[in-house]
């Protein structure tokens, strides 16, 4: 069995589903594939399994936060050391796994390895809009500010954790828009993360989980969930801590 | 004074009334009583100060409110943000622990399928594999259904 996963959360793209997961056979060989179909209505989980994928299904729609926690979860399960999240609908390519894997092997001390949109010199490639490259730059201040180290794409879901972060993950990981959070949930826990650079394309299909009406929302939510959760003390958690989610806790 | 006389009277009967209905609902158990206590107190609490009249009136008068109802209405409001607050806590618990369950139905599920297919490849002649696996193939159109008709 393979040590290395990659997640691919999926919701409703059962067009690019399939391509995504050939792609990532194709160019991570050495990576197993599950494919989180969250709640999808369409063909997603089908195409995935044809494509060669497990496929984990949601009941209903999650969110992006649930459903990356459950593919958190399997690679828990699973033993694997190694996890990556590559979404579904075309945006990651494959190729830059290798990238991750090597920056993530370059240094032992390191938990997390981030692909970023705005480290590469050439800036060519999707950028996305200003509107939305001026909310990442808000983010990207903040989140540098607090964890003391200069991070340029903190929205970026395209991540590759080592089995610390998996644990952490699995048991804590942000309900929605949860990457800006999972950095600094990461920072807390006195894990070590970084970025490199990768070109991101266009999505194939499907519109963006963030619609222009919601991003105030996300604005809103994310910097509230960072600002609380500069005030709540996380202690390390060990393989065998209790999990932090509140509602396992609750009487 | 007639009026005012009006005013209590309505005050004592909603807040009876209200009383009543939280009682009853929790001597069906439509509701728990986990959730009743703090419907219980608001509705004592706002039943007191509507029947005892000289209390609303000296306690209006010690925090310098000249119109007694109005610190009826302010313990109402009180009261009333205190218990939506203890809802939104008791949501906010629901869908973590909805989450949850979804995430291990979920993991629990492929686990199945995949031991399914397994037993399958290992003994494909069994009858009583294939019975299994027959009904697992109707169970879950049905299943998938009845959650999207949810929605």
């Amino acid at each position: 069995m393979r040590r290395n996963l990659a997640i691919v959360p999926a919701f409703n793209e059962a067009d690019s589903v399939a391509q995504t997961v050939v792609a990532i056979h194709q160019h991570a060989p050495g990576f197993d594939v599950l494919v989180v179909d969250d709640g999808s209505l369409d063909a997603t989980a089908e195409r995935a399994a044809q494509a060669g994928a497990e496929v984990l299904r949601m009941p209903f729609n999650l969110g992006i936060g649930g459903a990356m926690q459950g593919g958190y979860m399997y690679a828990l399960d699973h033993g694997y050391e190694i996890a990556v999240q590559v979404d579904g609908d075309g945006q990651h390519d494959p190729h830059h796994i290798a990238d991750l894997l090597q920056a993530l092997h370059s240094d032992p001390e390191l938990n997390m390895v981030t692909g970023s949109r705005f480290l590469s010199a050439s800036g060519d490639g999707f950028q996305s809009s200003a509107a939305r490259r001026a909310g990442i730059r808000i983010f990207s201040m903040v989140v540098s500010r607090i964890t003391g180290q200069r991070v340029t794409d903190p929205t970026s879901g395209f991540r590759m954790t080592n089995r610390r972060g998996i644990e952490l993950f699995a048991h804590d990981y942000p309900h929605d828009y949860p990457e800006v959070e999972a950095i600094l949930l990461m920072h807390a826990h006195r894990l070590r993360s970084c970025e490199i650079p990768v070109v991101m394309r266009p999505r194939l299909t499907g519109v963006s989980a963030i619609s222009s009406t919601q991003s105030v929302y996300y604005m809103v939510k994310v910097l509230l969930a960072v600002f609380v959760g500069l005030f709540r003390r996380r202690p390390t958690l060990e393989p065998n801590d209790r999990p932090a989610v509140l509602a396992e806790s609750a009487t | 004074m007639s009026h005012i006389t009006l005013q209590r009277g309505l005050a004592i009967a909603l807040t009876s009334g209200l009383l009543l209905l939280v009682f009853e609902l929790v001597r069906r158990k439509r509701l728990s009583e986990r959730y009743a206590i703090l419907w219980l107190l608001a509705a004592v609490t706002l039943f007191v100060l509507a029947v005892w009249k000289g209390l609303l009136t000296s306690l209006a008068s010690d925090v310098g409110i000249s119109y007694p109802p109005s610190l009826l209405f302010v313990v109402a409001i009180g009261l009333i943000a205190m218990i939506l607050l203890n809802f939104s806590l008791a949501v906010s618990r629901l869908s973590d622990q909805n989450k949850i369950l979804a995430q291990r139905l979920g993991l629990l599920q492929q686990r199945v399928e995949r031991s399914e297919a397994l037993a399958n490849r290992l003994a494909p002649d069994d009858g009583r594999a294939s019975a299994d696996d027959a009904e697992s193939e109707q169970a879950q159109p049905v299943a998938t259904e009845k959650l999207s008709s949810g929605r």
